[in-house]
């Protein structure tokens, strides 16, 4: 989120999916698109029949690869060298996009002369803390010289929070000293030159254990398919992201496209492969500890936080369009305070609840394993299966009072208590734990967000079975319970819960598609909650642009990027579902955020003066007779400002963004190749070995990784330090098309797990030599938190690859399997550490140091909870004759 | 050369196979969309008498035109599975077995332990409530998301408000 | 968001059967003599399965399971790579193979000078081929070396079918479309059309003792849908349509690889040979077919036959020549 965030401006793809079939060139690095998203994969696929060219970069040769036009082999966890290598290729050969870098980035932008790079400091920055592990950006100088923006900003001011909050942009000068030139030697095109001086295709290939010619040859395929003619898309997934380096790898894509002028262009960006059906909207809604929703900072304990002005005059951006924040904060506090939110009470920003330090799911997960936790809610997540180091997860839930499970199935994380091989008897388990029936998505309504930003509605095609509830009801009812317990306190405490708004109930009859009558009265109206983030004015009128909200309480919008999708009464562009011909971005199939632009910064797409680069790539482009930016997207841009406007002299908001600059959510308008601001780890990325890795940082000898990670000591979480000899081989996680994530809604589907019936280890036939194995037998895969049992998968699609002067062996693991459900077994994210990167609190599951032994023979002795079913239904089809029925079910004609 | 001595003639059609049909027919469609991963494919539901009969890929979709993989082929399975739980189970400290309980009961016990162990911890002097949480949200729907935030943080005060997402 | 499944459909289905037990003893009874009525013949339809856009996703076979509503018939890892159906049977109508290619293919490369590279060819040597303007045709990347081969498996529906043949029942017909199809309500479980069948596709369920296999979605094209597995494919490489149009579009499609080097790309089963018909479901294979797991040549087994056949009747009338023989000998007084 911050990588493309603090390069780019939002922290989200750029583009969408379709839009992968115009790239020239394609890299996928970080992403198994092919086996994790294979319906996504159709528009690469189109591509590579169109003539472009598909690589990928991946520790293990996957069904991805096999349709891939060139793959090259890489280490687990060297995608910053990698990408490094991509970098200093296409600077030093000069094959970047000169116009696009000189007007679109920071590339001129001189930086304080007292910042130091990893090259002077040994693999650090300056400003670095060895006492606290943080960067402080102020001490080391990061500031663009002669900086007067806001020098202390929420998120790198306080080390409990991360740095989505203005989807990790921050406040810089709009108009600092350049050198157009590029020559000076502190500007950030000579910084990001020296820095990545060291990255050439051998030291390269050193670190990732492909041939430098490799290097060479990827460098050389995306810069010849950039430029005016061509555009090229990387595509990633968590192969990047479950890194402890993760947000760091993401600025690295952004620098090269960047530097390619790959950006707001057809077939060009950086398109993320999110995971879930609604990661990205449970991101925008902010289900996150620091982050109110649209991507607005959460409060902080912090003194300027105290009240609502202090908190806008610190958090709001000068210049760009986050100067309109105070707008957003106060119609979200109207939107949940109603009434009760008043100029007077500063609209109820006291109710809000400070943020005191870290409280991410894995802090939590540490603080829960040591007794501090009380309750638990679990909405269709799987912790006890899919978290990492699941086993302390498990502890965890055993050391709560209470725990709330609402799912479809008894997962791992509903029957930790009985069904868990490593746990106690159920008899020394003291959770108290209920378990809500959900309903499934076809019974009930409303809106996911897919991984290009794009709304789409799910109508309710029937009732859920017995007493199965959509989760929106559950919380609903509580809601209304716990309101309805508060209603007579009189303590202030107690004033945030009264005056929260929470009227929901149907004002129309429930009906289903086939006309007949739900029979649930009390699900909410789901409708009216998207309407309320979507926004109103104080005479209840719909908004139809987050333009119109005001920071005077006149407006109330729950999630201001979301305006405009329910526009007027009776609309909801959710679920509009028409087809454009001719308009490849289809822009009435549903709604993207913001205001339907499908692709974002697309005004880069035209050249400084408002023309398209060519014709082949053009999208949006100044239209001089109408005077407004014109194209088959919604320009990501004002619609009329020109493209020679220039801001005046001390201009603020909008008004300070230059008619040439396409990143409206950065203060200045522009690309970050240096982001002084957003990023905690260091303005630009440089390679650190994974936490538990079998060799040394031959880049940066003296620091071996991430010098901010933290870590989370303690008997049940740890770690192998690196360089480790007693974990010589390195692990990676991975996901099979048959299954889906930890296996809550894969394996108690007895179509899927025919598919894929057994936890197993992806090792190559040389590794298998070493220790004694064949295929199909049993093997015990350790880390120092745990040993799993699984079968052994041997194949030449694994390769042992040369780094630093020797063998080193790679194995995948799935992460599907657990013990509960149709099939079970080892887990691998039992074996995954606890561990944090310092600016999401991310994990490192993509990779860490593994042991692979033989035995045991008899497997893992774990039994199936459920029985496999053959026929999901063994009932007829309601209304239909004999000769209609399905050929090969139960009902069959025979 | 490839044929046989016998003859190869037609073999008479059955009753049934004269008459063989979808059995879309006369079935109510509803559109959706796959709940699996974030490609987010249009997906067409089929009911009748109030039960789902088949979801297919949506061919007017522009992310999937009317495609699906296996799991998105799965969603029906998914749905209609007999290892569903269809009512709420409740189980009691130490105990070793699942109890079932009626909805309402598990509504107003848990607004029950919401309330008390909340008003324990600020009542111990705690600024927010960060003794209870909450896990979850990118399986769910943003209406959904929305709720639980609007709730949890906005009303009750809680700090530890997660989902699966990160960067 | 709601509306009617809306079917151009060509005639109704029948009338559920009278209510009550004697309806259903009456019908019973009644079942084997009935005849349905033929319908008008329509151009022949078929798949048209493209390997070399397949991702091995597998939806083919649950979109299939799902359609048909076929059951799961058990969890056994077989280590063979990523293929876990390992037959096409009676539950399975599509099995997705998965064939893995490495290091062997590249021997074998390195063999033969000048075939193409691997993906470690120095740069140098490329830049010779890129043309001036530093747009890179797709003759300077070369097919991978390493390769892992998938392929969507589902019954051929042979223009002369030998299990057709071999059903002594009647059960297996060529529908209007020209699919084999079997019957259920006349199989009768004898298995002929199993052992008949030269690619092993056809098995007996062991849930209900009949012979089954792909219907090419029978049902599905009666109202005029796409069958569920070339509806569900991701990436098109199963094609549904009329098989004279298929073919077409195929045999562009081998032309195309082999501008991009694909040199063994060829069409499997479009033309009948001099021992086999040629097939409504055919495919577009990358290497030989026996890689795939296919007869390079199918015959149909009668072909082995023929000469036991002839061999019977052969040692028949010797032996009733030689009985005769006995007798005359024998009948004569000595």
């Amino acid at each position: 989120m911050p990588g493309l965030g603090a390069t780019l401006g939002r922290g989200a793809a750029t583009t969408y999916q379709q839009d992968l079939a115009n790239a020239d060139c394609l890299l996928v690095m970080g992403s198994n698109m092919a086996e994790a998203h294979p319906v996504g994969f159709r528009w690469p696929l189109k591509a590579k029949e169109n003539g472009a060219t598909l690589i990928h970069v991946d520790p293990r040769f996957s069904r991805t690869s096999a349709l891939c036009d060139v793959f090259v082999p890489i280490r687990a966890g060297t995608d910053i060298a990698f990408l490094g290598g991509l970098i200093r290729h296409v600077i030093e050969h000069d094959k970047w996009f000169r116009e696009f870098v000189l007007a679109y980035t920071n590339a001129a932008v001189i930086v304080d002369e007292g910042f130091r790079d990893t090259e002077e400091l040994g693999g650090l920055f300056s400003g670095f803390d060895p006492t606290d592990r943080t960067y402080d950006p102020q001490a080391g100088h990061w500031n663009y010289a002669g900086a007067n923006g806001k020098t202390q900003h929420k998120d790198e001011g306080n080390p409990g929070t991360h740095g989505y909050g203005h989807m990790g942009g921050g406040e810089q000068h709009p108009q600092p000293q350049k050198d157009p030139t590029l020559r000076h030697p502190n500007c950030v095109f000579q910084i990001l030159k020296r820095h990545f001086a060291r990255y050439t295709p051998e030291a390269v290939a050193g670190v990732c254990g492909c041939s430098p010619e490799q290097v060479v040859r990827v460098a050389e395929l995306l810069a010849a398919n950039s430029g005016r003619e061509r555009t090229s898309t990387i595509v990633y997934a968590v192969g990047w992201t479950h890194h402890t380096t993760g947000v760091q790898i993401i600025r690295a894509a952004g620098i090269l496209q960047l530097l390619l002028g790959n950006m707001g262009r057809p077939g060009g960006g950086i398109m993320a492969m999110r995971g879930h059906s609604s990661i990205q909207g449970s991101t925008d809604v902010a289900t996150l500890y620091d982050l109110l929703p649209g991507y607005l900072p959460q409060p902080t304990t912090d003194d300027a936080h105290s009240t609502l002005r202090g908190y806008l005059d610190k958090e709001t951006l000068s210049t760009g369009y986050w100067a309109n924040m105070p707008a957003f904060v106060v119609s979200l506090l109207k939107a949940w305070y109603g009434a009760a939110a008043t100029p007077e009470n500063e609209f109820g920003f006291g109710w809000i609840p400070r943020v005191d330090g870290d409280h991410s799911h894995l802090v939590t997960t540490d603080r829960m394993a040591r007794g501090e936790m009380t309750g638990y809610f679990v909405f269709g997540q799987n912790p006890a299966g899919g978290g990492m180091n699941a086993g302390m997860q498990r502890a965890g839930l055993r050391a709560l009072d209470w725990l709330v499970v609402a799912d479809w199935f008894e997962t791992e994380t509903a029957t930790f208590w009985k069904n868990d091989p490593t746990g106690p008897p159920p008899r020394d388990v003291k959770t108290e734990v209920f378990f809500i029936p959900a309903a499934g998505s076809p019974e009930k309504e409303g809106t996911l967000v897919n991984t290009q930003r794009l709304l789409q509605w799910h109508n309710q095609a029937l009732d859920p079975p017995g007493d199965c509830r959509s989760d929106a009801w559950f919380v609903y009812q509580l809601g209304r319970r716990l309101k309805e317990l508060y209603a007579d306190s009189a303590d202030p405490r107690d004033w945030p819960i009264q005056a929260l708004t929470w009227d929901y109930d149907r004002r129309h009859p429930h009906t289903l598609p086939d006309r007949t009558a739900s029979r649930i009265h009390d699900e909410p109206d789901t409708l009216r909650i998207l309407q309320e983030m979507n926004g109103r004015t104080a005479d209840g009128r719909l908004l139809q642009t987050f333009g119109e909200l005001k920071d005077d309480g006149s407006t109330a919008c729950g999630c201001w990027i979301y305006s405009g999708v329910t526009p007027e009464p009776g609309r909801n562009r959710a679920n509009e579902r028409d087809r454009t011909p001719g308009n490849p971005v289809e822009p009435n199939w549903g709604f993207a955020w913001p205001l339907n632009r499908r692709v974002m910064y697309n005004r880069a797409s035209a050249d400084p003066d408002g023309k398209p680069w060519s014709e082949r790539k053009k999208l949006i482009w100044w239209d001089e007779a109408e005077q407004r930016w014109t194209g088959p997207d919604v320009p990501d841009f004002e619609p009329t400002k020109p493209p020679t406007y220039r801001p005046p002299a001390g201009a603020t908001g909008m008004a300070a963004i230059a008619g040439d600059t396409p990143f409206i959510m950065k203060t200045d308008g522009l690309g970050w190749l240096y982001a002084a601001k957003g990023v905690k780890d260091g303005p630009l990325p440089a390679h650190y070995e994974p936490i538990e890795s079998p060799v040394g940082n031959s880049l940066h000898p003296r620091q071996p990784d991430n010098p901010t990670v933290r870590t989370f000591p303690g008997p049940l979480n740890p770690l192998a330090a690196a360089p480790t000899a007693d974990f010589p081989v390195v692990a990676t996680t991975f996901r099979l098309t048959e299954h889906y994530l930890s296996g809550p809604m894969s394996r108690f589907n007895s179509w899927l797990n025919e598919l894929m019936p057994e936890m197993f280890v992806e090792c190559g036939p040389e590794l298998a030599a070493e220790v004694g194995f064949a295929n199909g037998d049993w093997v015990t895969v350790r880390t120092p938190r745990a040993g799993i049992v699984c079968r052994a998968l041997v194949t030449s699609r694994i390769k042992p690859l040369r780094v630093d002067g020797r063998a080193v062996h790679q194995v995948g693991l799935p992460f599907h399997w657990a013990f509960a459900g149709e099939t079970v077994g080892g887990n691998a994210n039992d074996l995954t550490s606890i561990v944090a990167d310092v600016n999401v609190s991310m994990h490192e599951a993509k990779v860490f140091a593994v042991r692979v032994e033989k035995g045991p023979a008899g497997g893992p002795g774990l039994l199936p909870t459920k029985r496999p079913v053959a026929w999901p239904t063994r009932e007829p089809t309601p209304g239909t004759p004999p000769a209609a029925q399905p050929e090969g079910g139960y009902a069959h004609g025979g | 050369m490839f044929s046989l001595p016998m003859s190869n003639r037609p073999q008479p059609f059955s009753p049934q196979t004269s008459d063989k049909a979808s059995r879309l027919r006369g079935a109510t469609v509803t559109a959706s969309v796959c709940p699996y991963c974030a490609v987010g494919c249009g997906q067409l539901i089929y009911t009748k008498g109030g039960r789902l009969i088949d979801i297919e890929g949506d061919p007017r979709s522009p992310i999937n035109e009317g495609t699906l993989c296996p799991k998105g082929a799965n969603a029906f399975q998914l749905a209609v599975n007999p290892h569903r739980v269809t009512q709420v189970l409740y189980r009691a400290p130490y105990s070793a077995k699942w109890e079932p309980k009626p909805l309402a009961w598990a509504v107003d016990t848990i607004a029950r332990r919401v309330k008390a162990a909340r008003d324990a911890e600020l009542s111990a002097g705690g600024k927010a409530v960060k003794s209870f949480g909450t896990l979850g949200g990118a399986t769910l729907d943003i209406e959904e998301n929305y709720l639980m935030k609007k709730l949890f943080t906005g009303g009750l005060g809680v700090l530890p408000v997660e989902n699966q997402a990160r960067i | 968001m709601a509306a009617e499944f809306d079917v151009t459909a060509r005639g109704s289905p029948a009338a559920d059967p009278p209510p009550g037990i004697l309806g259903k003893v009456m019908r019973h009874l009644l079942h084997p003599f009935r005849r349905g009525t033929p319908p008008q013949p329509q151009p022949a339809t078929g798949f048209y399965t493209d390997t070399s856009v397949c991702i091995g996703c597998k939806a083919c076979e649950v979109a299939c399971k799902q359609w048909n509503q076929l059951p799961a018939d058990g969890f056994a890892f077989t280590g063979n790579s990523y293929d876990n159906t390992g037959a096409l049977s009676a539950e399975s109508w599509r099995h997705v193979k998965f064939v893995e290619q490495f290091d062997v293919l590249r021997s074998l490369r390195e063999r033969v000078p000048g075939n193409g590279g691997g993906t470690s060819e120095p740069l140098a040597e490329r830049a010779e081929h890129s043309p001036a303007d530093g747009r890179l045709s797709l003759d300077v990347i070369p097919p991978p070396a390493d390769r892992w081969l998938m392929m969507s498996d589902v019954c051929k529906h042979c223009a002369a079918a030998p299990c057709q043949h071999a059903c002594p029942t009647g059960a297996i017909v060529y529908n209007e479309f020209g699919n084999v199809y079997i019957q259920p309500d006349i199989c009768n479980g004898c298995a002929y059309c199993i052992a008949a069948c030269p690619f092993g596709v056809i098995t007996r369920s062991h849930f209900d003792g009949h012979a089954h296999k792909c219907t090419l979605c029978y049902d599905r094209q009666k109202d005029g849908l796409v069958p569920a597995c070339a509806k569900a494919c991701p990436t098109a490489s199963i094609q549904f349509g009329p098989v004279a149009e298929l073919r077409e579009r195929a045999a562009k499609r081998v032309d195309e690889l082999k501008q991009r080097g694909h040199a063994a790309a060829h069409l499997y089963g479009n033309q009948r040979t001099e021992a086999y018909s040629e097939l409504h479901s055919f495919y577009l294979l990358l290497d030989r077919p026996a890689v795939y797991g296919l007869p390079d040549d199918p015959v149909n087994p009668w072909v082995h036959m023929r000469g036991d056949y002839l061999r019977t009747v052969a040692f028949g009338l010797a032996g009733l020549l030689l009985t005769l023989a006995v007798f005359l000998l024998a009948g004569r007084p000595a």
